[in-house]
């Protein structure tokens, strides 16, 4: 039994392919392609928003898609408990929409970052990486100049408790130091989850790393534990 | 016809970059006066940058056909047959003088331009690569110059969604005043399902594609054509600028609309904008054009016929549609938010008519005005070069001359620029930058394509013949040392003016050099481009023709990188030892001195030993390959240690004329390798059998890099300081984290 998944698209969405590819590689199946102006989405159990882009990342990265109509259906379905997993831009979208807490600013070293970073799996108990054991450290890499997440003090406080942070950046030994968060994230923070814990957005790519011949496979075990039941 | 434009005096004339005797021709060819509207036209497709003027007569000598092209020079991309139906279309062109006086937009749209040239064509972009060279790291304007370079290098293609997977940059105080931006995209397309320029029928509609005409750009293309003054600021308006989300907006909606059938030709505005695409669909197809400016989108006020001529506005295209397909494609560009408008039709005359306002603006012979640019032979004479013989100074320790290498701007790491690159997107990323060169795979198929940019200038400028020769052999043996099979290259001809016989023939001699070496090696030339007046007050640029090539691997699953991979294989050399100095990085960074003749290309050799890598690896006998070039054996086998972690050892050959040149020497068609031990026996065989040089250097072992006797080096040391140099200078204090290059993922 898998999922039926739906990938949303907007214009200036970039990274779809590797996202389908990943859904393809677990599921067997085709993923439903979602264009932005559409009102509602088809009956499906996880939806997907990709990196890239959207809308040229005028106004604010996420900004503009954020307003789509499809998103309002978005957050009605993720209250009936559908799980969605925003990407990079996708996870802009969700800080944008509302969906999760906080804002992804600019990077703190001003620029566009293409490499492969250690995440710490802070939770192996989420939808999203029940595959990864407990504090593993997984090779995924990153690719944005706007990744450095940022929320008021109070918020972290609370979502630091709730055990909402599910990825953060480390070294290979698993220590988190300023050194690997070249984004300048709080708390080294590379993804988070809703209170529900149905919603998770993360800045790395683990959509690049479901294949060893393409740098690695670190990142298909996500894909694996929410597209699995 | 309008006459109310002002009068066409010789300075206007000379404004708008034509010579006396070609605005002759012009009125000899109509049997009157232009109207402002047609000099504006004629100096758009008669400039050096359009029309080729002095560079056409030697680039007919370039070979162009071997049975895998499908199509050569001459449309908007070369196109190479991979098999089973599949093409590879690709180009690399220049856009100098923009990116120098506006860094960040000129590259972006340097960018921009050539992924338009390829989804044209009906391919989609899948890779993109870039040459660049910058003046020396200590003028004044180089950090800034190259800071917005590979800023708009990046903005642009990771906004729209291409991998950037390679390139070559260089710095040289030959470029202080003159940088290079250099720009190559690779797509992928059905063999059977290519669009070309060429339309079959009149009085079928024209359309206008894609982002509003403004005032930006006009004059690009008559600028690129000329050579700078101090007064570079007064082209600031004749840059473009670059929207990447429409570039990503516009090829989607390309891409859809061709795979309805609605598209009979298609041309993109790129230089001299609409001027130039209008008049290559109609002269390409024996059909004359009628445009009517007044339905073209403009995002700018009272915008004059000549200015929406001349704009080059980026994420433009103009196509030929077939009739009954215009709801169909109506429909695609309003989805993707773009303008759609039919602006003119083919008509049977061939004659190119403008009308605005109701006002013929101008009515000109399309044919004449695409073919019959004025053609010059430029002088040129046979170069002087320097003496073969130098005396080698007193070498100082080997070791400092190599870290000193490694840690120069010259040789140091590139990964300050290529990580601001997104080389993984569309997830088929096999070699990413820094190796020899980069593989992707093609979707949906085993099928891998290695690509990679090379050119040594400082050869060419030595001796052009041999630097034309050896900017085709490095990228011939690049692509070899990751087991493509060579099959095609791109050109991008970047000279100083051609109308000084010195630098003409510099210009003739590197031609000569990529002509010969490119029929020796069945590597023929399908696309190109040529930028000339590349100089300030009389300095030129050195001579760069850059070579841009790509290579078919049948199994991207099977290529070989450059890291060593384990301790104990085992080190060869394949081919000669090494001893030719005259013109190396050594010589000129460790004795500051360019002396002697570089190296010569032997391209038979090249060949043989190319074959034999490409056959060792195929038959999985190599752990390790590297191609040896800029500071010979010893900086490749640094790169190969470097990258893989490990330390070697090997002891210099009994026979070996001097130390430095075995170690630093650039003779060419020479790779180091490394094997398992038992595969040697094999290997050797093979090598005998093929009549291949090959010698046993060492083993991979330890961390450090010894030459017997002779140097003893941490690699750590080493990466240390050939990571350190760019970040530095870019005032950056970073560490590369250990095991994060995703090229160690391959390994």
């Amino acid at each position: 039994m898998t999922c039926k998944t739906a990938i949303l698209i907007f214009p200036g969405t970039n990274r779809e392919r590797e996202m389908i590819t990943a859904v393809r590689n677990v599921t067997m199946c085709n993923p439903i392609m979602i264009w932005h102006t559409e009102t509602t989405l088809p009956p499906v159990d996880v939806i997907m928003i990709p990196g890239g882009f959207s809308y040229g990342d005028y106004l604010r990265p996420g900004a503009i898609a954020a307003r789509s109509p499809i998103m309002q259906d978005v957050a009605k379905k993720s209250q009936d408990g559908v799980r969605v997993l925003g990407i990079c831009n996708g996870f802009q979208i969700l800080t944008e929409a509302n969906l999760l807490p906080g804002v992804l600013m600019r990077n703190a070293t001003l620029k566009f970052l293409c490499r492969n970073t250690y995440l710490r799996v802070e939770r192996n108990d989420t939808h999203f990486t029940r595959g990864y054991h407990q504090k593993e450290i997984i090779k995924i890499p990153t690719a944005n100049s706007g990744g450095n997440y940022f929320v008021d003090p109070l918020i972290l406080t609370q979502i630091e408790k709730e055990g909402r942070i599910i990825f953060r950046y480390c070294n290979a030994d698993g220590e988190i130091d300023d050194d690997v968060n070249l984004s300048g994230s709080l708390g080294n923070i590379a993804g988070i989850i809703n209170k529900n814990g149905n919603i998770l957005g993360m800045m790395p790519h683990p959509e690049n790393s479901i294949d060893p011949l393409f740098g690695g496979g670190d990142g298909l075990i996500l894909f694996e534990s929410m597209l699995k039941a | 016809m309008d006459n109310s434009t002002p009068p066409i005096t010789p300075e206007l004339v000379a404004e708008y970059g034509l010579k006396s005797g070609e605005y002759n021709s012009i009125i000899s060819l109509l049997g009157r006066t232009p109207t402002l509207t047609e000099l504006a036209i004629f100096s758009a497709m008669w400039n050096e940058h359009c029309s080729y003027k002095s560079s056409k007569k030697w680039l007919r000598t370039l070979p162009t056909q071997a049975p895998h092209i499908i199509q050569g020079p001459g449309e908007n991309a070369g196109v190479v047959d991979i098999g089973d139906g599949e093409a590879i279309i690709f180009k690399m062109e220049s856009h100098n003088h923009p990116s120098f006086i506006a860094p960040y937009q000129g590259a972006a749209t340097g960018v921009g331009g050539i992924l338009r040239d390829i989804f044209t064509m009906g391919a989609r972009p899948i890779a993109v690569l870039n040459m660049l060279r910058f003046g020396h790291p200590n003028h004044p304007i180089t950090r800034h110059l190259l800071a917005d370079v590979v800023r708009g290098i990046g903005d642009y293609g990771n906004a729209f969604g291409v991998p950037t997977i390679g390139g070559d940059t260089d710095f040289d105080e030959g470029y202080n005043g003159n940088i290079l931006v250099n720009a190559m995209a690779i797509g992928y397309a059905e063999s059977n399902k290519i669009f070309y320029s060429k339309a079959n029928c009149a009085n079928i509609p024209i359309v206008y594609l894609g982002a509003k005409t403004g005032r930006d750009g006009i004059h690009g293309a008559s600028m690129a054509s000329a050579e700078f003054t101090n007064e570079k600021k007064e082209h600031e308006p004749n840059i473009q600028i670059g929207d990447p989300f429409a570039g990503k907006r516009l090829l989607e909606a390309c891409l859809e609309l061709m795979k309805n059938n609605a598209v009979i030709a298609i041309q993109d505005m790129g230089a001299a904008g609409l001027t130039c695409s209008a008049v290559e669909i109609g002269a390409k197809s024996n059909l004359g054009i009628e445009l009517n400016l007044s339905a073209i989108p403009c995002r700018e006020l009272s915008m004059t016929a000549h200015e929406i001529m001349l704009s080059e506005s980026q994420e433009r295209m103009l196509m030929v549609l077939r009739p009954d397909k215009e709801d169909e494609a109506k429909a695609i560009f309003k989805k993707w938010e773009l303008e759609f408008v039919v602006v003119g039709q083919t008509i049977a005359e061939q004659r190119f008519i403008v009308r605005y306002q109701k006002k013929v603006k101008a009515n000109l012979p399309i044919k004449e005005l695409s073919n019959k640019a004025p053609e010059y032979d430029q002088l040129w004479s046979l170069p002087d070069l320097p003496d073969a013989i130098f005396t080698l100074p007193p070498s100082p320790d080997h070791a400092s001359a190599l870290s000193s290498l490694l840690s120069s701007p010259n040789m140091c790491s590139r990964r300050w620029i290529w990580e601001q690159y997104d080389y993984l997107v569309m997830g088929n990323t096999v070699q990413p930058p820094g190796g020899n060169a980069a593989v992707i795979k093609l979707e949906g198929s085993l099928k891998g394509i290695a690509a990679c940019i090379n050119v040594t200038p400082r050869y060419c400028k030595a001796d052009p013949l041999e630097g034309g020769k050896q900017a085709v052999a490095e990228v011939w043996r690049n692509l070899t040392s990751v087991g493509a099979d060579p099959l095609a290259v791109t050109d991008s001809l970047n000279f100083g003016n051609p109308e000084r016989p010195q630098i003409m023939s510099e210009f003739v001699q590197c031609i000569k050099g990529i002509g010969e070496a490119c029929r020796a090696l069945d590597f023929p030339v399908v696309s190109g481009n040529v930028s000339l007046y590349n100089e300030t007050l009389r300095k030129e640029i050195p001579p760069t023709p850059a070579i841009g090539g790509i290579g078919l691997l049948p199994d991207a699953r099977i290529s070989a990188t450059l890291a060593l991979k384990a301790e104990t294989d085992v080190i060869l050399l394949i081919g000669k030892k090494g001893e030719h100095l005259g013109q190396s990085i050594y010589l000129r960074n460790i004795h500051n001195q360019n002396q002697g003749l570089p190296p010569r290309v032997n391209l038979t050799l090249e060949r043989k030993n190319g074959d034999f890598i490409r056959h060792l690896i195929r038959s999985d006998l190599l752990t390790a390959v590297h191609d040896i070039s800029d500071g010979g054996l010893i900086i490749a086998l640094a790169e190969m240690a470097m990258a893989g972690g490990y330390g070697a050892t090997i002891a210099l050959p009994a026979d070996i004329e001097s130390v430095p040149g075995f170690l630093f020497g650039e003779d060419q068609a020479r790779y180091v390798v490394t094997c398992k031990t038992e595969n040697l026996f094999q290997i050797v065989q093979k090598a005998k059998a093929a009549n291949i040089l090959l010698t046993k250097l060492g083993t991979v072992e330890g961390t450090t890099l010894n030459v017997l006797d002779t140097l003893t080096i941490s690699v750590a040391e080493l990466k240390k300081g050939h990571e350190k140099w760019f970040y530095s200078y870019m005032g950056e204090n970073q560490e590369l984290p250990d095991n994060l290059d995703i090229s160690q993922e391959n390994a």
